[in-house]
């Protein structure tokens, strides 16, 4: 874009809310809940978790007061975008008798248009992962579609790392690139700062609105700054360019046996993670007569996932652990063209047992522990 | 809601079944049958051999059906079904005047155009019939562009060989063969007795220009693959199906994925060439 970044102060942000509001947008955003930074509706600037972060790592997620006021001084949370886009639980038709047959009804299409406030780097590739699942295969998913059209998005670039973020080994961050309407840099302290960025017109236009200053040569270098500290301060690292054939070169390893001993298949990864788009079907039956089926988001860890008629495919954990990551770093590779991960690290953190899967990744490479890979 | 009554509007969601009425029941071997259905919009249902329907009973569930009928005759969809679950065990209680809901066709279909001029053996055993019987039909139809057609076909006994009628119709004519083998018989049984294997085996094609379609279990597509291998039939020359977990049948729930792979979307038919490793890896 050739619009020039602004600046803006929390009264810039405040209207830039209230802008998105006003132009129509469901803004949702970053908010305190339950000991967790979660994505839900912001209504105001004061909705925003002002002075907190996160510490995170293998199984463990705390919030913690900051020494400042930043409002997007937090890594991620437990949750990702996908859950407005394509939805946890979604009724796909419901079905009344009627005679010897039936009458199928589907739900009008939303007409809710989101607006993404903070979005991380890491966020945006997750989200053009699910847009080249949902959008850009044979089969186009109208639910994920409705939503996905016209969603405006309000990246972050990201001024803290996590304890488990690795976007620098995935290419994913922590510099937001592509795909958002405006990106913003936060400078906290005083004064309380944000630099600006138009990627669309439309993003450009809804910044002309907003109370702010022009930005000078020095915004911009302090703004490279934050990045690249975030950049020198990943929590983890994982060795990306050969895992693709890694992993399906290894699928006798060892290794499967020693993750399964302690993974409990317990699918928190898979409902975490950004870019994990099973679902399963389920039809009930109501005593009207009447049958709805809905989809929900489904787990490859659970054993019920795979089952055919006498069981199963794939019975233990460590078959259903190795589906899992090898789905996510490579066979995806081969699907849709780019690998299932974007270093959030938001499998490791809420893993119970804390398994990571730099660690994974390394010991079936057969890396050195404790060789700057895997948990700190 | 948009109602989309059962014979008004068609829907253009892949997720939503099409209401299809029951015409005709065949019962075809112990738990098997099959159904003829027609569309309640009357329009034709256009798909090609190997292809796949999603067929829901009202109230029960939903699963993964081969085609099974003529793609020629595209005003009757055929399904058979064996009774091994509980949807399909509900199914086989519907009779002709029952409505039961379709999505599909689903999956890539079995190659035709790029096989002719080939001898074509067919490799299958017990209801693996169903799914290559709408196969068999279109190269029938095409008989001129075919050389030798050779249908091999093993049951475990003599009351569980499907479409006997049609086999019967195949067996006479003069320019397809039919090798039918039962693994046990009632002594005076005059036919077969023996393996797939062993049928495979007493095939005269020109196995060097042999193209293979075999639908069996994974287990025993290896022996036939093997079997036909030691016969000179490329690996490249043998198309396979497989069969997964499906709930959506649009590539897009995940359920049916083997490593790289969705079967519903890139198979149920597959060269087997290309899927071979995925054979090889237990729990894969």
């Amino acid at each position: 874009m050739s619009h020039q970044p602004v600046v803006v102060g929390r009264d810039g942000l405040a209207a830039l809310i209230a802008a998105l509001h006003s132009d129509g947008f469901r803004v949702l955003g970053p908010t305190v809940r339950d000991d967790a930074i979660v994505y839900d509706d912001v209504v105001t600037v004061d909705d925003l978790p002002a002075g907190w972060t996160d510490e995170q790592d293998g199984g463990r997620y705390r919030l913690k007061r900051r020494a400042d006021n930043a409002l997007f001084g937090y890594a991620v949370g437990p949750h990702a975008w996908k859950r407005f886009l394509h939805q946890p639980l979604l009724r796909l038709w419901r079905a009344e008798p009627d005679g010897t047959g039936m009458q199928v009804a589907t739900d009008a299409k939303p007409t809710e248009r989101f607006a993404f406030l903070a979005v991380r780097s890491c966020e945006l590739h997750a989200i053009a992962i699910q847009d080249r699942v949902f959008l850009q295969g044979p089969y186009v998913d109208p639910h994920y579609q409705a939503r996905r059209d016209g969603a405006f998005i309000v990246a972050v670039n990201c001024g803290e790392a996590g304890g488990t973020c690795f976007c620098v080994s995935m290419n994913t961050g922590p510099k937001a690139a592509t795909g958002y309407d405006l990106a913003l840099t936060e400078f906290p302290g005083e004064p309380h700062e944000f630099l600006l960025e138009a990627g669309t017109e439309r993003g450009a236009a809804l910044l002309a609105r907003l109370p702010q200053r022009p930005s000078t040569p020095a915004d911009a270098e302090r703004a490279d700054a934050v990045v690249a500290k975030t950049a020198g301060n990943m929590g983890r690292h994982m060795r990306s360019d050969d895992v693709p054939d890694l992993l399906l070169d290894n699928l006798e390893h060892k290794r499967w046996d020693d993750v399964a001993a302690r993974c409990l298949s317990c699918g928190n990864c898979t409902q975490v993670c950004p870019t994990c788009f099973c679902t399963a079907v389920t039809d009930a039956n109501d005593l009207s007569g009447a049958t709805e089926r809905t989809r929900r988001w489904d787990s490859c860890f659970s054993q019920n996932f795979s089952y055919i008629h006498g069981g199963a495919v794939r019975p233990s954990p460590r078959s259903r652990y190795r589906q899992w990551m090898t789905h996510k770093l490579a066979s995806w590779v081969e699907q849709f063209g780019t690998s299932g991960c974007v270093g959030c690290g938001r499998c490791i953190t809420w893993c119970p047992v804390g398994i990571d899967i730099t660690e994974e990744v390394s010991a079936i490479r057969g890396d050195a522990p404790g060789g700057g890979h895997g948990r700190a | 809601m948009d109602v989309i009554a059962a014979n008004v509007v068609a829907t253009t969601d892949p997720m939503v079944p099409m209401p299809f009425r029951i015409t005709r029941v065949i019962r075809e071997i112990p738990g098997v049958y099959t159904w003829h259905l027609k569309p309640l919009d009357g329009k034709p249902f256009h798909y090609r051999p190997g292809q796949f329907n999603m067929v829901y009973q009202f109230g029960v569930g939903e699963i993964p059906v081969s085609i099974s009928g003529d793609s020629r005759e595209p005003d009757t969809l055929v399904h058979t079904i064996r009774a091994v679950g509980p949807v399909t065990n509900a199914m086989q209680e519907l009779h002709a005047g029952a409505v039961v809901g379709i999505r599909g066709p689903f999956g890539r279909p079995w190659p035709i155009d790029e096989v002719v001029g080939s001898d074509i053996v067919f490799v299958t055993s017990t209801i693996g019939l169903a799914p290559l019987r709408g196969l068999i039909y279109e190269v029938l139809h095409r008989r001129q562009d075919f050389g030798k057609v050779i249908i091999c076909y093993g049951t475990r006994g003599v009351d569980d060989i499907m479409y006997e009628q049609d086999l019967h119709r195949w067996r006479a004519r003069f320019d397809t063969n039919v090798h039918l083998t039962v693994h046990s018989a009632p002594s005076g049984y005059r036919g077969r007795v023996g393996s797939v294997n062993a049928a495979i085996r007493a095939a005269r094609p020109d196995w060097s220009a042999t193209t293979a379609f075999v639908c069996r279990s994974e287990a025993l597509t290896r022996q036939a693959v093997d079997t036909l291998g030691e016969l000179g039939v490329t690996k490249d020359r043998v198309w396979v199906t497989l069969e997964r977990n499906m709930q959506c049948a649009i590539g897009l729930c995940g359920h049916c994925q083997i490593g790289t792979t969705f079967v519903c979307k890139d198979g149920p038919v597959y060269r087997y060439d290309q899927i071979e490793h995925l054979y090889s890896v237990r729990e894969f």
